[in-house]
């Protein structure tokens, strides 16, 4: 068989393409239930440790049925409708979020037809917005969780805020990402960036929304600039990411901020 | 025909020295800045590319006949990146906070310059159990130096030993830094990694003698 003819390569390429594609998929297939049971678990594991509760693979899900005793989604205006928050995939509702950010920015370009096209267009994008809340009751009492989303410097970042039942403390949050930068921005990750976090508020003293700030530290910490309530400390060398947090927590908490305010009749 | 000959023997120690692929061949380098600025990943890394470069080199020489020499480098590639897919599920699969930390680098082994030297220049015109124990000792070799340099990074760059199932250990007492001890964060950046690894050409080439070039 002559190995450098043009079929003979031809026929090779094609056998060699199919084969690997039935390797990988027969793979992929298979090892998907076990992959899927995987992401579960760990997106138990990160709801529960933002209140606070350790759990290991094996008892994640005796906990959360255990703990967790709210599990519902809200409109834009923050009513109650159906849906489950464990299902509801954020990665959509973040586009949706950003999309109509971006409108609201450009209403201010925009005059006449093409501002009331915008101004409807943001309606619309508002009323497909689902917003999942997880509740939680704890001996030392009762929380709520709101899922956060947004982009980091490489990918995207997220992560779970639980709030006092004033909805304004943070009791708790815990945070994960893609692929930020290991030692510099994927430090979100890590206990001693979102510790600071627990007892910082999200609203002034007025009941204006004020979401966290995060600052350089040293001489522009949030301490030095008078906003220990609502400000931490950034990442030296995580600055994309930290500031991409930062908006995380903007955009998507308030978005919550009707259904908080009805709730703790702020 | 033995099986471990003394021969084979050199296929496994050479490339821990005299032959090693970072600071001899200078393949690879890339993963050795990346995956460097902690412990952990550096030891997984390390393992992953085990299983990759020797289930490589056996597929390939096992094939290296049938091989048309049009579509050589294409048929290398799609085996390594198949292989590395095929680690990256299963260790989503099985062991997943340990894909979790590689997650951005099992990609980083496709392009890993060492897979594809060893392929080219041994496992195409070599049987597979010699291949096998080459691809063995360039990842050994390989993997050597990266967790050297990665001890060295975290070491000084963070005070911290990052290893697997043992988490973060903090090394640099509490009192080094209360007497004015300074993580050195420069180290923690890709350019000091490379000069790292100069440093460790260095000091290699002065103590073994068959790397000294006659001038």
């Amino acid at each position: 068989m002559n190995t450098q003819g043009n079929i003979y390569t031809f026929v090779y390429a094609s056998i060699m393409v199919i084969v690997v594609a039935a390797i990988l998929s027969f793979t992929a297939i298979n090892l998907q239930p076990l992959q899927e049971k995987n992401v579960r678990i760990e997106k138990i594991q990160s709801i529960l440790a933002s209140v606070g509760i350790e759990s290991t693979v094996e008892n994640a899900e005796d906990l959360f049925g255990q703990y967790i005793v709210g599990d519902f989604v809200l409109n834009a205006d923050g009513e109650k409708i159906e849906g489950s928050a464990f299902d509801t995939k954020l990665a959509p509702q973040v586009k949706l979020m950003l999309q109509a950010k971006k409108l609201l920015a450009s209403l201010r370009k925009l005059s006449g037809d093409e501002k009331a096209g915008a101004e409807s267009k943001i309606k619309e994008l508002s009323s497909e917005r689902i917003l999942p809340v997880y509740e939680c009751k704890k001996d030392d009492g009762e929380f709520v969780i709101i899922p956060v989303r947004g982009k980091g410097l490489w990918g995207p970042i997220w992560g779970y805020v639980s709030l006092e039942k004033d909805y304004n403390t943070i009791y708790g949050c815990v945070f994960a990402h893609k692929g930020e930068t290991p030692g510099l921005g994927a430090d979100i990750d890590k206990a001693w960036f979102s510790d600071p976090f627990v007892g910082k508020k999200l609203f002034s003293n007025d009941g204006d929304f004020q979401s966290i700030t995060l600052y350089k530290g040293g001489k522009g910490s949030a301490a030095n600039a008078g906003d220990s309530n609502h400000g931490v400390d950034a990442i030296s060398g995580g600055t994309i990411t930290s500031k991409g947090l930062e908006d995380m927590l903007r955009d998507c908490l308030s978005t919550y901020e009707p259904y908080f305010k009805s709730q703790a009749g702020l | 025909m033995s099986l471990f000959s003394s021969k084979d023997l050199k296929l496994l120690t050479n490339p821990l020295n005299v032959d090693n692929p970072i600071t001899v061949q200078v393949l690879g380098i890339c993963s050795a800045l990346a995956v460097t600025v902690k412990l952990e990943p550096a030891i997984v890394l390390s393992i992953a590319v085990l299983a990759v470069l020797a289930l490589a080199n056996v597929i390939i020489s096992l094939l290296r006949n049938t091989i048309p020499s049009r579509i050589r480098i294409i048929v290398q590639l799609v085996v390594i990146a198949s292989l590395v897919i095929l680690v990256d599920q299963v260790l989503k699969a099985f062991l997943y906070d340990v894909s979790k930390q590689l997650s951005v680098f099992v990609g980083l082994i496709i392009t890993n310059c060492i897979i594809m030297g060893r392929l080219e220049a041994f496992a195409l015109g070599n049987k597979p159990w010699p291949s096998f124990l080459d691809g063995v000792g360039n990842a050994a070799g390989y993997g050597m130096i990266l967790i050297l340099v990665a001890f060295i990074r975290e070491l000084f760059g963070s005070g911290t030993l990052t290893l697997p199932s043992l988490g973060e250990v903090k090394i640099i007492p509490q009192a080094f830094y209360d007497f004015g001890y300074a993580n050195n964060g420069f180290i923690i950046l890709p350019p000091m990694a490379l000069i790292v690894v100069g440093i460790i050409i260095w000091v290699q080439r002065s103590r073994t003698r068959e790397l000294i070039e006659e001038n």
